[in-house]
């Protein structure tokens, strides 16, 4: 079976729904081993920051939050130019799919930041670079997710949605450069992808597990929303009826 | 790779480009506006009216805070390693606040040309360490100073 014929499979309607159902388990199961050790690692294993105290822990949920809140939007960004430029259906359901995911953990991102900030700034919120073009990133996902049905033609609310997100990818690098190119009240960026880390291995290592853990529980909330989405489309083909005769036993 | 797809990717690449192009002229443009503080050396760069309300950041000289006791007042200078602006607080400081810290203070300049803050923050680093680490990484720098 040639690399193509795969890829025509696995983008069907029928071929994707039977790809989802047999990785829903173990991306759950997946999910939930890391998320379990990744918190018992940052809560309780991991000393104490020497600064921040115990209250640097919520690192733990704050990163991840925002780390996934950019890989969807850049997965989105993949998506939206292969539906304008290949018409792949499928990757139009995508987007559909994992813009309300992103949303909610670009706000998770901004809630939890606002609750590091009160104790250890001063303050809940701050006009600075990093928080605003965050926010800006939740007004694109709310966007998004309005656009699809603004128009009252699919194909064409379709077109311009995706239009949008490739608008909207230019807010990526100006988020993680922000602390970078402009004085802010937000640290710097602890992982860089070159040179050391600037956090100690013991405090990294249950960081890493739960950017790990945060980015399975994306990608399995993502496959149940597209999983839906393609069964309620096809609720009248014989593969559907097939499929879930089959999952009744 | 069909002409029409070649077309619309050609389409979405020169789009793309021309909207980054379009969105760093107007962030450089508006790189003073964007700045959530200024720094001592900018402060003295910039010509800024005394009703204007602004933000100075930079770290907390050592063994310069001084606290009144009587009335909560605090003074203390920031520095950025070039330039040292004094700051006058009244009111409670971040846990946070010590000397060596960073801090961004939001106030407005006085005739003097020290800084009458109206409000304190402080600013964390992006290093996390367990405090004996901490502790053995400062005295290795010390001793490396001395």
């Amino acid at each position: 079976m040639s690399l193509w014929t795969l890829w025509y499979r696995l983008t069907s309607p029928k071929g994707f729904t039977y790809f989802a159902t047999a990785c829903i388990p173990w991306l759950a199961l997946g999910c939930l081993l890391t998320l379990a050790y990744g918190l018992v690692a940052g809560l309780y294993v991991a000393p104490a920051d020497y600064q921040q105290e115990d209250a640097f822990r919520i690192i733990y949920v704050h990163v991840p939050c925002a780390f996934v809140s950019l890989l969807i939007y850049s997965a989105l960004t993949v998506a939206a130019i292969t539906c304008l430029v290949w018409r792949v259906k499928l990757a139009n359901t995508f987007v559909d799919a994992a813009a309300p995911v992103g949303a909610a953990l670009t706000l998770l991102a901004l809630v939890t930041g606002s609750l590091w900030g009160k104790p250890m700034w001063g303050t809940w919120w701050i006009w600075d670079a990093r928080l605003t073009s965050e926010l800006l990133l939740l007004f694109i996902y709310c966007g998004i997710m309005a656009l699809k049905n603004a128009f009252p033609d699919k194909r064409q609310g379709s077109v311009f949605k995706n239009a949008f997100v490739v608008i909207g990818s230019v807010n990526l690098p100006i988020i993680h450069y922000s602390v970078a190119w402009w004085n802010t009240l937000h640290q710097g960026s602890t992982f860089t992808l070159l040179g050391p880390s600037k956090i100690a291995p013991v405090m990294s290592q249950p960081l890493t597990v739960m950017l790990v853990a945060f980015s399975l529980y994306a990608a399995l909330m993502v496959l149940l929303n597209m999983r839906n989405a393609v069964l309620l489309e096809c609720q009248r083909a014989r593969w559907v009826s097939a499929w879930l005769a089959k999952r009744k036993r | 790779m069909h002409p029409i797809r070649k077309q619309r990717l050609i389409f979405i690449s020169v789009f793309m480009i021309a909207i980054g192009i379009a969105c760093a002229l107007a962030l450089y443009a508006l790189k003073q506006n964007i700045n959530v503080f200024y720094t001592p050396s900018q402060l003295l760069q910039t010509k800024l009216s005394r009703q204007q309300t602004l933000r100075v950041g930079g770290l907390v000289q050592n063994a310069s805070v001084k606290h009144n006791t009587s009335d909560n007042q605090v003074c203390f200078v920031i520095t950025d390693d070039h330039h040292e602006v004094t700051v006058y607080y009244t009111g409670l400081l971040p846990d946070l606040f010590r000397e060596g810290q960073g801090i961004v203070a939001e106030g407005k300049l006085r005739a003097d040309g020290a800084f009458q803050a109206s409000e304190v923050l402080a600013k964390h680093d992006e290093n996390y360490l367990p405090p004996p680490v901490a502790a053995a990484l400062a005295t290795k720098s010390e001793t490396m100073h001395a």
